[in-house]
């Protein structure tokens, strides 16, 4: 069961003028597994990211995601709030874009809106209080205080998000796209700025999405620690490019990754190579 | 096409006058990121100091006009470019940096200071200036019964126009202050941090935007010879209108952005009707931008997620 | 005691070449444009000369500037005193209130007894007070807007002008949903209120129909407008979004103004129906108000009745604003002002979000239309020209942008004192521009800037203006 994909991509290329930003990228995440997507500054990582959750649209190539009752959809067609709303992609930023001038709970009952909007009737029905309405915000209260508990920011639930320190914030655009309830979470960066400590942290809660809700992860990262220990498949780029796919345990091996870190050129590559015996 | 030749020449008159008003808003634009709204009003009041010079200048008897032409625009520039500086000294400057409606709001109120102001000092009433500049040249005639004109003072605008573009396109690539301005365009706080006197740059951008308003409003009251309190709101609106057209922040953008208006407008008035030719500068100006968001010629906003 | 000395020298003598430096400018600004009239005494060409207003409005100009670089100079002292004469104040309020309560009884209870016609006013007084002293601001100004007829029954000019004040607050919320809550610059709010005026007018004349019936229908031809207005600006940002609303609003103006044949052109639209109390019309008929509820004919019943009617809508408007702001609908536009990238990232449908903000904000200008062409019973373009659109932004910013009592108060002060000094005319507007720029510096989030939050866990606690953003639309 977790080894059919939830997110394939095939042949994706993004091209912004004459910049060839991601080339030909072909890549699966299984469903319920936690998906790296590593490599260095300028990789096009980011801009992967962004053509699966709609703010781009890509040159060519298709990028498919497949619910667990078999419905596939098309993603490299829809505008980013469809995919959102429709397929249950759900996501974080790199520079975290959270609604400041709100409150961390707030931005949770922002993140359910589209359950909220139909429990309204489409505002109609909440303009006047009727009870159908004031429950499904109570469940969307509740489910919101479930989410600020996981991410231990019940204290600051009334405090706006804007005047959270910075982890904070990190983790509650984690919970504010969880409340989404999506199949696949994409997370840009999400250990960027934290302490050692709040990063252990981050692979605990994680680890958590992972086992107890049925939500994949796709995560981009530059912290080693977080994607060697809980990631179950790295995927990483180069100029666009993917060179290397497989376990943690085989990317921290593969010469052509340790190369493409370092800057190492080709010659020194093809050394490498030779010594590993490949 | 006699009639449409005529037609190109009067639209590219009246455009040469929006397009100088509409460079003071793409300046401040580009440099503070703010709408100066009562930039419309620096134009009148260029044109009502024109005005008083003109007459002033009669009245001590020097009537040459090439020689009171001269004067009244030194004069005019000078003082209508003192009220740019004071405009921006204390109405936009307590508020750099500040939030983007707060500036809106007092440039509003700094307009209707403006036209009150100025109605309270010199009467509701139109004032007139007999024409000065006379004299027609025909370009074409087919014997029909349209012929194609150009009058001096036609001339005069488009040459002036074209000239203070010129001058004005060289001073901000070539000099000093240019390159001053163009930082601040960039990045006002690097700018600063790198020795250039923001401050300074500032306000001498209001005091050029200024300058080349009442440029056009004494060629708009030699083309017109009638003002009053209340073209500055209508003037500015349309200059606007042709800064965002031609994509504000744009110098290019803010000369072609008024050309256009002015030709729209003036064919509009010859083919269709005078009374919704700003419908038709407004309409078009609308569909330009649902096609083209950053208006003709400005920078497409990079939307970084 | 010298350092002291040569520090107040040092002051005046700063204060001095301020004031003269400003003379000096001032000298130029107004050589020309103060020191000359166009047109001579014959009413033909040429000029009258004006020596003594030149250099009497420099002389304010010296004394004005010297007195505000004296003040600038020794602002903290200054502020630090005020500050703590206001902490004296109100400690000694809350801590005496029952005496203060106690005091304000007397003072009424004196008051009737020497002039005991002025009672509605001292009522009204009275109320306003004691409910602001014990359930706050907001309450206190209800209470004094429902009393306010009571009060002032016998004066119809101030009814007249409360009137007027209470359409600007409507106007204001209204527009606070698109401006203050979706955070969406509209500087063409009045060609709402022109459609919702211009409805009323044209249908209740072309079909007879009353203005209860035409009230919705008025709203929804605004909304209708609104979502008309939506449509080109949805990709649009900041200064494109401002000169689009604009030009919007000075289409509809100008095809009011030239369609002659349905809008009766310049000349504008007379004699259209009153609003009547629910079909009994206000006249001195057998069938009308005052005979029916067995009252004498008085035609304050009718102002009195419109002034409930506009209060009765504007808190309509509120209490929906409110309402919206708990619902999805209304939060989404307060995500959408925030971060907008971030809304569609959570699958909410930014064109639906924008379309509903502006169609609601032009309903409610259409309402307030169509009340504004029932009281006068004439309307033309005139009225719906830029300058109305800039007042009520003004309002909204004015006041502090999502802030219904902050739209409230800058709609009443602004509205009022602008009806109280019309016989100054332009000089009242060169004050009133002026007053602009100063909020403005003064307070450049508007009067009340905190934002309150529309749900909580535990506490609610005010948002302090620096993490509220403001919308780059």
């Amino acid at each position: 069961m977790t080894n059919e994909p939830i997110l394939s991509l095939n042949a994706l290329t993004m091209r912004f003028g004459g910049l060839l930003a991601v080339d030909s990228l072909s890549f699966e995440a299984k469903r319920g597994d936690i998906t790296a997507l590593i490599g260095p500054n300028g990789a096009g990582k980011t801009t992967v990211f962004n053509c699966i959750t709609g703010f781009y649209e890509p040159t060519s190539g298709s990028i498919r995601v497949t619910h667990d009752d078999g419905k596939a959809y098309a993603l490299e067609k829809l505008p980013d709030f469809k995919i959102a709303q429709r397929v249950h992609v759900a996501r974080t930023f790199q520079n975290i874009r959270l609604f400041a001038g709100m409150t961390a709970l707030e931005n949770l009952l922002v993140a359910q809106h589209n359950r909220l909007m139909r429990a309204s009737g489409y505002t109609i029905f909440g303009l006047f209080g009727l009870p159908g309405y004031r429950n499904a915000e109570r469940e969307a209260v509740e489910l919101a205080r479930y989410w600020l508990e996981k991410t231990q920011l019940t204290d600051r639930a009334d405090d706006p998000a804007g005047s959270l320190p910075y982890g904070a914030q990190r983790r509650l655009e984690i919970a504010r796209a969880m409340c989404t309830r999506p199949v696949l979470l994409c997370l840009d960066e999400p250990a960027a700025g934290l302490n050692p400590r709040e990063s252990d942290e981050l692979n605990v809660l994680l680890r958590s999405i992972k086992h107890d809700t049925k939500t994949s992860l796709l995560l981009i990262e530059h912290d080693m620690n977080v994607v060697m220990e809980i990631s179950d498949h790295v995927v990483v780029l180069d100029h666009g490019k993917k060179i290397s796919e497989g376990t943690p345990e085989f990317i921290r091996n593969d010469p052509k990754v340790i190369a493409a870190y370092l800057g190492v050129d080709e010659d020194a590559v093809e050394q490498a190579e030779a010594e590993a015996g490949l | 096409m006699e009639y449409f030749l005529q037609q190109l020449i009067n639209g590219l008159a009246l455009g040469s006058i929006y397009g100088l008003v509409a460079i003071g808003y793409t300046m401040v634009y580009g440099i503070i990121g703010m709408i100066n709204f009562a930039h419309g009003d620096i134009f009148m009041v260029g044109a009502f100091i024109a005005l008083i010079a003109f007459l002033i200048l009669i009245a001590i008897g020097i009537t040459a006009v090439p020689l009171a032409l001269f004067l009244v625009l030194l004069i005019a520039m000078l003082l209508t470019s003192l009220y740019g500086w004071a405009v921006e000294r204390i109405a936009y400057r307590p508020l750099r940096g500040s939030f983007r409606l707060a500036p809106l709001i007092s440039a509003i109120g700094m307009s209707i200071v403006l036209q009150n102001y100025v109605q309270l000092a010199q009467g509701a009433r139109v004032k007139t200036l007999p024409p000065l500049i006379t004299g027609v040249h025909t370009l074409l005639d087919l014997g029909n019964r349209f012929v194609v004109q150009i009058s001096n003072i036609q001339i005069l605008i488009i040459v002036t126009t074209f000239a203070l573009m010129t001058g004005f396109s060289w001073l901000v690539s070539s000099t000093s202050l240019g390159r001053d301005m163009r930082a601040c365009e960039q990045d006002l706080k690097m700018a600063a941090l790198l020795g250039v006197d923001t401050n300074r740059t500032i306000s001498l951008t209001f005091l050029i935007g200024a300058a080349l308003a009442s440029v056009a409003g004494i060629m708009y009251l030699l083309y017109y010879g009638v003002i009053d309190f209340h073209i500055g709101f209508v003037a500015g609106v349309k200059a606007f209108t042709a800064a965002v057209l031609g994509g504000i922040g744009s110098l290019p953008g803010a000369m072609l952005g008024g050309l256009l208006i002015g030709l729209i407008e003036t064919y509009w008035s010859a083919y269709f009707s005078v009374q919704y030719k700003d419908v038709a500068a407004f309409s078009i100006l609308i569909i330009v931008l649902i096609f083209m968001p950053t208006g003709i010629l400005g920078r497409p906003e990079v939307e970084k997620v | 005691m010298s350092a002291a000395r040569t520090e107040n020298a040092s002051v005046l003598s700063h204060a001095l070449k301020d004031a003269l430096l400003a003379s000096i400018v001032a000298f130029g600004l107004f050589i020309l444009l103060l020191g000359f009239l166009i047109g001579d005494a014959r009413g033909g060409m040429g000029l009258t000369q004006r020596p003594a207003l030149l250099a009497s409005v420099i002389g304010i100009v010296f004394v004005g500037r010297f007195l505000i670089s004296l003040l600038y100079y020794n602002a903290p002292a200054l502020r630090a005193a005020l500050t703590r004469a206001w902490t004296a104040i109100l400690d000694l309020a809350t801590q005496y209130k029952t005496a203060l309560v106690l005091l304000v009884v007397a003072i009424a209870i004196g008051w009737i007894f020497f002039a005991p016609a002025q009672w509605p006013l001292v009522v009204m007084l009275v109320a306003t007070l004691l409910v602001g002293i014990s359930l706050g601001f907001s309450a206190a100004f209800l209470v004094f807007a429902i009393l306010f007829p009571v009060a002032f029954y016998d004066n119809p000019y101030y009814l007249g002008i409360a009137i007027i004040v209470l359409t600007y607050v409507m106007l204001g919320w209204g527009l606070n949903i698109v401006v203050g809550l979706a955070g969406l610059l509209d500087l063409g709010y009045v060609a709402f209120y022109a459609v919702g005026a211009y409805s009323y007018a044209i249908i209740a004349q072309m079909y007879g129909w009353s203005f209860w019936a035409c009230l919705p229908l008025a709203g929804l031809f605004a909304a209708f407008f609104g979502i008309l207005l939506g449509f080109p600006v949805l990709r649009l940002r900041g200064d494109y979004l401002a000169i689009v609303t604009l030009a919007f609003g000075e289409i509809v103006r100008i095809v009011l103004l030239n369609w002659v044949s349905f809008t009766n052109g310049p000349n504008g639209i007379g004699s259209i129906p009153r609003a009547s109390f629910f079909g009994i019309p206000f006249n001195a008929e057998e069938n009308g108000f005052a005979a029916t509820f067995g009252l004498e004919f008085d035609p304050t019943h009718r102002t009195v009745f419109l002034f409930y009617l506009i209060l009765a809508l504007a808190l309509i408007t509120n209490w929906v604003t409110l309402r919206l702001r708990k619902l999805p609908v209304g939060r989404a536009w307060e995500a959408l002002r925030e971060d907008e990238i971030a809304v569609r990232s959570l699958g909410i449908n930014p064109t639906n979000t924008k379309l509903t903000a502006f169609a609601i904000g032009a309903m409610f200008g259409g309402f307030a239309g169509a009340f504004f062409a029932t009281r006068q019973g004439f309307i033309s373009p005139d009225s719906f020209t830029f300058p109305e659109s800039a007042l009520i932004l003004a309002i909204v910013v004015l006041g502090g942008m999502g802030s219904q009592i902050g739209v409230a108060i800058a709609a009443t002060v602004m509205t009022a004192s602008f009806e109280l000094f019309r016989e100054f005319e332009q000089f009242r507007l060169v004050i009133f521009g002026f007053a602009m720029v100063g909020i403005m510096v003064w307070r450049p989030r508007g009067l009340i800037s905190t934002r309150e939050p529309t749900a909580y866990l535990k506490e609610r606690k005010t948002i302090s203006v620096e993490h509220v953003a403001e919308g780059r639309g």
